[in-house]
């Protein structure tokens, strides 16, 4: 099941010229960006991994895209996004958020419904994927 | 689930504006922001979105390419504002004709790799290295060389860290920085510290000479630095040179040189000299280049920052106190007569004692 979080994630997956230009209009609009990857894409998992820290002061896609890259490198079967910050007064808030990278395998997700008092029913998503430990959950057998 | 369902939403509208302006093939982004600037660069874009390839036996008129890309204009303004500095503008000039040449061999479909343009800039204080790192950021820019042709300056404490693990980010962020620009490495010698095999410098270096390798047409790095410590530097580091293309050497300003140069700074200050004060500049020079802690064109401008000084006193204290346009505009012989380069020189000024070594320190035997 292709999971859909963030912009973009009904398009197909971006290639590197089409995300360098994403990344550009993040820069031209004074969004500094960060690089986060997980292989928990619990939709209410909003705590992913930081790839080093957000990058200020950036004139040019190519260092953002050369991080990302980075990350694809050591994370290969990980979830990565990257997310663009505006922190002007009033906004404050995360722009741009996409996924640019996602495992070639994604088991996607169950729905377990807990039944409680009063016929009362309790609903969870629970992820195939952590069913196996961190670090395994999305390694190419 | 609200913080990524309500970006889903919103991203539903924002990304088909995102796409409405983005959406377009690929690679012609870059151009599309450099063009809006430059001239030069829409027609490399043009150039390259041509699809129709030339014959092979066509003919193509090279006056015409050079008219068209502007290329006379970035080179007649950086010949009126630079004084000296021939072979600075000899190896800007060719890179220019490579420009046209590699622009042209694309139309005949043949393929154009991305130049290597890293550079050592090497030559004495106030030979003008900065300067023309400067322009050269803006140049390369509009040679269609650089996406964004902007400058990072940096010097050893910029790149090197302090402790185990803390050099690699600093390099690497420094370097994220400068893409799509100019890396301008102040006094690069110091990156490698020959007494002290630990020194983190090397890794600098290391990461530096991977960058220069493999992001070459992201971004361009200078290095800069006095000839003799720059060449120990390379002997060290014999990778670092081979990466480097244009070992440019800043030869020192003539006299001449430096009475333009002193002319060009006052005009820019909004002064002119007066027929006698030219002669007392010229004077001047000639006796400053001999001393010692002469720091080329810095010295030029610390000159004209003095006669300023003495140019004001001069008016304030003078019988008439009414002055014109002309006046405050105009430095007399006076003004440069004042210097102690004329009261002695450097023997005196040595003999003053402690105060006058600050003087010194700041490269201003004025």
């Amino acid at each position: 099941m292709r999971i859909t979080q963030g912009t973009f994630s009904y398009l197909p997956d971006f290639t590197d010229d089409e995300i360098s230009a994403q990344i550009q209009y993040c820069i031209d609009q004074d969004w500094p960006l960060s690089v986060e990857f997980t292989d928990d894409p619990h939709p209410r998992n909003t705590y992913w991994e930081m790839w080093g820290l957000p990058m200020f002061d950036l004139k040019d896609a190519a260092g953002v895209l050369m991080e990302v890259n980075a990350c694809r490198k050591a994370q290969p079967d990980h979830y990565i996004k990257l997310n663009a910050y505006d922190a002007t007064l009033g906004r404050q808030t995360t722009m741009l958020s996409f996924i640019v990278q996602r495992p070639q395998h994604e088991p996607g997700f169950r729905l377990d419904r807990q039944e409680v008092s009063d016929r009362r029913i309790r609903y969870t998503a629970h992820s195939y994927a952590t069913e196996r430990p961190v670090g395994e959950r999305y390694a190419r057998s | 689930m609200t913080d990524s369902s309500n970006g889903a939403e919103e991203s539903s509208s924002g990304s088909r504006r995102g796409f409405g302006m983005r959406a377009t093939p690929k690679g012609t982004d870059d151009e599309q922001d450099s063009a809006a600037e430059e001239s030069a660069a829409e027609e490399s874009a043009a150039a390259e979105g041509d699809d129709d390839v030339l014959s092979p036996d066509a003919r193509v008129d090279l006056t015409e390419v050079r008219r068209e890309a502007g290329v006379d204009d970035v080179l007649a303004v950086l010949d009126r504002e630079l004084v000296g500095l021939a072979p600075v503008k000899a190896r800007i000039a060719e890179l220019s004709a490579l420009l046209l040449v590699d622009r042209t061999r694309s139309r005949f479909g043949i393929a154009v790799p991305q130049p290597n343009l890293h550079m050592c800039f090497t030559g004495s204080p106030g030979t003008g290295k900065t300067t023309v790192a400067l322009r050269m950021a803006d140049l390369l820019r509009q040679l269609g060389y650089l996406r964004r042709g902007h400058l990072v300056t940096v010097t050893r404490d910029d790149l090197v860290g302090q402790y185990v693990g803390h050099t690699a980010p600093k390099t690497k962020e420094v370097v994220k920085r400068a893409m799509g620009g100019v890396l301008f490495i102040d006094e690069a010698y110091y990156l490698y510290r020959e007494d002290n095999e630990r020194d983190y410098g090397q890794e600098s270096i290391e990461i530096l000479l991977q960058v220069m390798e493999s992001n070459r047409d992201d971004l361009v790095v200078i290095l800069a630095g006095y000839a003799d410590r720059m060449n120990d530097f390379f002997r060290a580091n014999p990778g670092m040179s081979s990466r480097i293309a244009h070992h440019i050497t800043f030869p020192d300003f003539s006299v001449p040189e430096l009475e333009e140069i002193g002319l060009l700074m006052a005009e820019e200050l909004g002064y002119r000299f007066s027929d006698e004060a030219r002669e007392t500049l010229s004077e001047y020079l000639k006796r400053r280049v001999e001393q010692p802690w002469f720091a080329g064109a810095r010295s030029v401008r610390n000159a004209v920052e003095r006669a300023r000084l003495r140019q004001a006193r001069r008016l304030l204290e003078q019988d008439d106190p009414k002055v014109g346009r002309d006046e405050l505009m105009t430095f007399e012989r006076a003004d440069l007569k004042g210097s102690r380069v004329f009261s002695g020189g450097a023997r005196a000024v040595a003999d003053e004692g402690p105060q006058s070594a600050e003087d010194h320190a700041e490269g201003s035997l004025d």
